[in-house]
């Protein structure tokens, strides 16, 4: 018997898929920033608890991991004086698949020098305004954005303080919002479950929403806010209930960023999760200094699905995993 | 006892689920970028019928319901219990009325039904798709209005009441869709 599944899946997007990376290049290239290429597989990884990272391994027993984003070899390039940069990277992410997510895709990753986050913000919404005007085709967004801090998003949605509430009042939020969760979750956890199952699900479906300056908690590789103390400097963008993108107005302190890395290798050890080679040159890179930047990466993929105002990510993949 | 991950988590794999056997729906992966990785997941009560929906934390596992779909043929019933046979092993089991739900008034005797053990007790049936049985009572039908597919309503042999065509008459035959209840033709 035949197996069907020799056949490619997204027929129907491919051009459309062609046609915005071509826009994207071009956006780019009239802001005269540079397109840059960095390798897909690296000594090191994130230490980042909420990623995975695939590893490759060699016959002759050399071994490696796939990139779950370019930001460590791109901001060597910036730290080495390489200006605005971008670049379109295809990623890896262990154990994600579903309807939104695929173990591989493709980000597109840029960083400006001399952004904070909220003038990155407004590059990104131009961007998506741009390309969703480019094809008549295209389903555009709302022009009107939605934009709210973290902690305004809670307290006004969920009457919490997202800087100081604890787990058992973040699982009663849960509960009233008829969110019946099994697992023991942290408090930073539940932030993400409130977020993603109860909050997302309520932006206006045809808007996009930004939600910016998170918990200094969930910084990731953002510096912390001078003006919203107890927070940093970090951002979302949803299409309706899609994440599209995540930046930052990007660390430059190699002591916190240091501090970091070690709390997050701790928990994953505490979790029992397996930690992977620390990066060799990162860290030195952030020492050299990091130039005054914002960054962000986006989704393409999703971008393309809500473009094209489909719901299953499979649909803009010619070889999702399972076929690829 | 077998556990499963969530991420083994596909449809039709059948959980133990506070203290009731579930089958999985449906299973939607949700994962913020930078965070908490879950499970949304719509399970059916297999002892209930109830539907309903259920997050797990990433990575959480489950107990197996030790849950068989077994082919079998309806034999009589007493008044209180009806008694089922695997027809290979001779092996009987017995439903009360509570556990058959509505599929007591399809089930005539020899049908093969599909009758769903957990833990080697009878859980549920579910009598074939179609079923072929005697109307016993249903009024005359009256002449000239079956170009109107007017219909009038036949008890069966079983007990079940379907509505028929006004041509269908009392000591007939019919063939009736069991999931929908509804008439299907003349046998």
């Amino acid at each position: 018997m035949t197996d069907l599944n020799w056949r490619p899946g997204a027929a129907a997007a491919r051009a459309h898929r062609a046609r915005l990376n071509a826009e994207l290049r071009a956006f780019f290239a009239a802001l005269g920033v540079l397109e840059v290429e960095t390798p897909l597989l690296s000594a090191g990884a994130p230490q980042d608890p909420a990623l995975e990272s695939w590893r490759a391994w060699a016959p002759d027993g050399a071994s490696g991991y796939l990139q779950t984003s370019p930001e460590y070899p791109m901001k060597r390039l910036l730290a080495d004086g390489a200006g605005d940069i971008y670049q379109l990277a295809r990623v890896f992410r262990g154990g994600e698949q579903g309807r939104r997510h695929n173990p591989e895709f493709m980000l597109l990753e840029w960083y400006r020098l001399g952004y904070d986050h909220h003038r990155l913000m407004d590059e990104l919404i131009e961007l998506v305004h741009t390309l969703a005007a480019t094809d008549a085709r295209w389903h555009r967004p709302d022009g009107d954005v939605l934009r709210l801090s973290y902690r305004d998003l809670f307290h006004d949605e969920l009457g919490l303080d997202a800087l100081a509430c604890t787990s058992e009042q973040c699982s009663a939020a849960a509960s009233d919002a008829g969110l019946d969760l099994t697992g023991r979750l942290d408090r930073d956890a539940w932030l993400d479950a409130l977020m993603s199952l109860v909050l997302a699900p309520r932006f206006p479906s045809d808007r996009l929403t930004l939600v910016f300056d998170y918990p200094e908690s969930q910084a990731v590789l953002a510096r912390p806010s001078e003006s919203s103390p107890g927070c940093a400097s970090r951002f979302e963008l949803y299409w309706g209930d899609l994440e599209l993108a995540n930046g930052f107005h990007e660390l430059t302190d190699p002591e916190i960023f240091l501090a970091r890395r070690n709390r997050d290798r701790a928990r994953r050890a505490s979790e029992g999760q397996e930690c992977p080679e620390v990066d060799p040159f990162f860290a030195a890179a952030m020492l050299s200094g990091l130039p005054d930047c914002a960054g962000v990466a986006l989704g393409v993929d999703r971008l393309l699905m809500r473009l094209l105002g489909t719901q299953d990510i499979a649909t803009v993949i010619d070889f999702p995993w399972g076929r690829a | 006892m077998a556990t499963y991950s969530t991420s083994e988590f596909r449809g039709g794999l059948k959980i133990l689920l506070d203290g009731d056997p579930q089958v999985v729906v449906e299973n939607e992966f949700v994962k913020p970028g930078k965070g908490q990785a879950f499970s949304r997941v719509r399970l059916r009560n297999l002892r209930t019928g109830r539907v309903l929906e259920k997050t797990f934390k990433s990575g959480e596992t489950v107990e197996a319901a030790d849950v068989m779909d077994t082919d079998m043929q309806y034999l009589y019933t007493d008044g209180d219990f009806w008694h089922f046979m695997v027809p290979s092993s001779f092996e009987q089991y017995a439903m009360s009325e509570a556990a058959l739900g509505g599929s007591a008034q399809w089930l005539k005797e020899q049908d093969v039904c599909v009758v769903t053990l957990w833990n080697g007790e009878p859980l549920s049936v579910t009598p074939p798709n179609f079923v072929e049985l005697k109307i016993v009572q249903c009024d005359p039908g009256v002449r000239g209005d079956t170009a109107q597919g007017g219909t009038k309503p036949a008890t069966l042999e079983t007990g079940a009441v379907v509505k028929v065509p006004l041509f269908v008459e009392e000591g007939e035959t019919v063939k009736v869709d069991t999931r929908s209840g509804e008439y299907v033709s003349r046998v």
